[in-house]
């Protein structure tokens, strides 16, 4: 026996073990997600005992060094322990931009100290991060923001306005990215870290056209900042943002299609009855399965080290637009059923919202035509892009 | 799975080298179009494949053969794809060899296979349209042997054949899958008729005329009247081998495209400077990757005998015809004018495109198989 394989024999013993049954279920709706947090309410002792179960391991983050709670382990190790989950349909103890967002960034660029005092937290599920990025006037064009950070000797004064937060309502922290100097447009750039209670720090919930609210508006008014909490060297920040969208587009990319464990297909779900509607599902259902080969493929050439590197932008292109049509289809399927809102019937008009939720996809993290200039630019080389 | 093996590497590399020094379309499609070839492709070439082993890709060792697999046939064909190389490859060595293995007929034609002299088809198409079910023509029970009546049509190089593997109804009724067998039809049979008919690609597939052609009962592949299983491991092959032809004539037909979009100046300009091509030369390759990842899939499923090879077989080759479509369509479209001349080669992969496209069903064809393989 490998030690691969004696790892592989404790992981499953341990997980039977360890993950209650009521965790192998499928997430049916975001009160199944565990988000963690300061102000985090458990949904069922369930969820609290495999969050705990897991972090004491260190396997919120498994391939994080033990020093910084991570579980310490190897590519391997990661990967068996990956598909022990997946084959006992476990659901993720912990759900945290913190773990896929911000850590592998910190583990890059941060300071030692900056390491000890936040990633521990982070593995453990203590603290809730948002990311503050997106400004109302820099979306695609993200390295036009104007939220400034002066240095005030002792802190920064952070002045200004950010978008598109996700649950920054819900946050302990968030990652921020300010100007700091107005002499170049992304070598004026820098990357702070604060806690969304400092004084001066408001946020307004965002209505969305599904009716559900995952984004705010965040505004800082006079944000006083400690001097040591900028991930970096100062107007260096661009490096350390594009570092951590990186990561962003291959975790979009890397889920594919079917992540919340739904079928692949619409086909054999909503059984189209009208050959015109079933054919052209039928089309979908082909796309739909070449996608999921796909990404299939691009994980194992990512991990091999032979996916090109901008390919996440082709992957995280192809998946939203595939979804969006998905929806398309399941609203046309569904007929009025569909157009239900909030009846039980219609489980909270889950297909409406479902539907009007996805057209987000191919926006957020770099909207589809940004994705296509990265490919035309950096994969077919294509001048000037 | 997914990945490629070092052997599969070096394999894909030989045959990248070799199709492109020798199987070029100036060296093969355009010479034997030119010249008015019968076969529409060349011997030699055929020989050359032979010399480097690829004709025993799908031939097992105990006969001689390499022993691989689907996946190593479409690297190989991707590549024919890409250079549009006229062969009989697919039809000879992955079709056709399928279709006999494990019978007496492998012993006979095994050889001339692994030598490339032996021509091999498939006939198996009735009307426009492909629908093996709705075989028609009659093999009729006589004394020790069948007397077959009836035609076919794109028997690809049934022309060139020196046997055709023919599936003919022995029992039942057209739709029906029971009661269909598989004949080896040899060269110059009494009573068959070849039309050889060139092609919009300017590739050969017969049209076939069978006025009381007899046969030995030892012509018959298998068993009399189950012939629909190994009918559908050939063709199930051959799709699978058709959607990474495709995917290498899109591959081929993107390249050429990319590269005119950095060398054409309008407006002072490359065109591939315009976001309005640059966005549509993005989509396209990322459509040609989804392509090729569905093709290996498909094949990486038949090798492995998994359950769900059918259904892929049939994603596969759908999306491979929708991807080369669009990739035939917009290379002649961004290449302008000059992408309407004979002289330049873009044209020839939008013809290429419209034979492979048909070929082993197209796109309606298998998405119907997907609806049904769904349930729905």
């Amino acid at each position: 026996m490998t030690d691969l394989d004696a790892f592989r024999s404790e992981t499953r013993a341990w997980l039977e073990a360890n993950c209650p049954s009521d965790m192998r279920k499928p997430i049916r709706s975001e009160a199944d997600v565990c988000w963690g947090g300061r102000n985090w309410t458990f949904q069922s002792d369930a969820q609290r005992s495999w969050l705990e179960a897991m972090a004491g391991r260190g396997w919120t983050a498994p391939d994080w060094p033990k020093m910084y709670g991570g579980g310490g382990l190897t590519a391997e190790e990661t990967r068996v322990l990956k598909q022990e989950l997946f084959r006992i349909d476990a659901r993720p103890p912990l759900t945290s931009f913190g773990i896929s967002m911000l850590g592998p960034a910190l583990l890059k660029f941060g300071s030692e100290e900056q390491k000890k005092r936040f990633l521990p937290e982070i593995a453990r599920g203590e603290i809730r991060w948002c990311q503050g990025y997106s400004e109302p006037g820099a979306g695609s064009d993200l390295a036009g923001l104007q939220t400034k950070a002066e240095d005030k000797g002792d802190h920064w004064l952070v002045n200004g306005q950010k978008v598109w937060t996700s649950y920054a309502d819900r946050a302990d922290w968030i990652f921020c990215l300010v100007r700091t100097s107005t002499e170049s447009k992304q070598g004026g750039i820098s990357f702070l870290l604060f806690a969304m209670e400092t004084p001066g720090v408001s946020t307004k919930p965002i209505l969305l056209i599904s009716g559900s609210s995952p984004f705010c508006e965040t505004f800082f008014d006079s944000v006083r900042v400690p001097k040591e909490q900028i991930v970096g060297e100062v107007n260096k920040g661009w490096d350390v943002a594009k570092y951590l969208l990186g990561h962003e587009r291959e975790m979009i990319a890397g889920m594919g299609l079917g992540a919340s464990g739904s079928s692949v297909t619409l086909g054999p779900v909503v059984k189209p009855t009208n050959p015109f509607l079933r054919s052209e599902i039928a089309a979908f259902d082909v796309d739909a399965l070449a996608f999921a080969a796909m990404s299939e493929r691009f994980a194992a050439l990512w991990k091999a080290g032979e996916a090109h590197p901008a390919s996440p932008s082709m992957m995280k292109y192809a998946g939203t637009e595939l979804n969006k049509r998905r929806n398309e289809l399941a609203m046309r399927a569904g007929g009025s059923d569909a157009l239900e809102w909030d009846s039980e019937r219609s489980r909270g008009g889950a297909t409406a919202r479902t539907w009007l939720r996805s057209k987000g996809n191919s926006i957020e993290g770099g909207t589809s035509e940004i994705q296509l200039s990265i490919v035309a630019k950096h994969i077919l080389g294509l001048p000037g892009a | 799975m997914s990945l490629l093996t070092d052997d599969q590497k070096m394999l894909q590399e030989m045959v990248a080298s070799f199709l492109a020094d020798k199987g070029n379309i100036a060296k093969q499609l355009r010479h034997w179009r030119d010249i008015g070839c019968k076969d529409g492709f060349g011997h030699g070439l055929w020989k050359g494949f032979a010399e480097l082993g690829f004709t025993g890709i799908c031939i097992p060792e105990s006969h001689g053969g390499l022993g691989l697999g689907a996946k190593e046939a479409a690297l190989v064909l991707e590549e024919i794809g890409r250079n549009l190389t006229p062969s009989p490859f697919l039809q000879t060595a992955v079709v056709a060899a399928r279709a006999i293995e494990g019978t007496a007929h492998a012993d006979r034609w095994y050889p001339g296979i692994l030598s490339g002299e032996a021509v091999l088809a498939l006939a198996v198409d009735e009307g426009p349209r492909h629908a093996p079910e709705q075989t028609a023509i009659e093999a009729k029970r006589q004394g020790n042997g069948f007397v077959l009546n009836g035609s076919k049509q794109f028997v690809v190089q049934g022309g060139s054949a020196d046997m055709i593997v023919t599936v003919a109804r022995t029992a039942g009724s057209p739709g029906e899958r029971e009661g269909l067998t598989l004949f080896t039809v040899p060269k110059g049979a009494a009573g068959l008729t070849i039309d050889n008919v060139s092609q919009v690609d300017s590739s050969k597939a017969a049209r076939l005329t069978f006025a009381s052609v007899a046969l030995d009962g030892d012509a018959v592949i298998g068993e009399v009247d189950q012939g629909w299983e190994p009918l559908s491991r050939a063709l199930n092959t051959g799709r699978a081998g058709v959607a990474a032809e495709l995917v290498g004539v899109a591959a081929g037909a993107s390249a050429m495209t990319v590269d005119y979009l950095k060398q054409r100046k309008q407006f002072g300009k490359f065109i591939g400077e315009f976001q309005a091509l640059q966005h549509r030369a993005a989509h396209l390759y990322t459509e040609i990757e989804i392509a090729r990842a569905a093709a290996f899939r498909a094949a990486e499923l038949l090798d492995s005998g998994d359950e769900r090879a059918q259904l892929y077989v049939s994603v596969a080759k759908a999306k491979a015809a929708d991807v080369a479509s669009l990739a035939v369509r917009e290379g002649v479209q961004m290449h302008g004018g000059i992408g309407m001349t004979d002289e330049h080669d873009i044209g020839l992969f939008m013809k290429r495109e419209a034979v492979l496209g048909e070929l082993f069903g197209d796109v309606y064809y298998h998405r119907e198989r997907v609806a049904q393989f769904g349930g729905y």
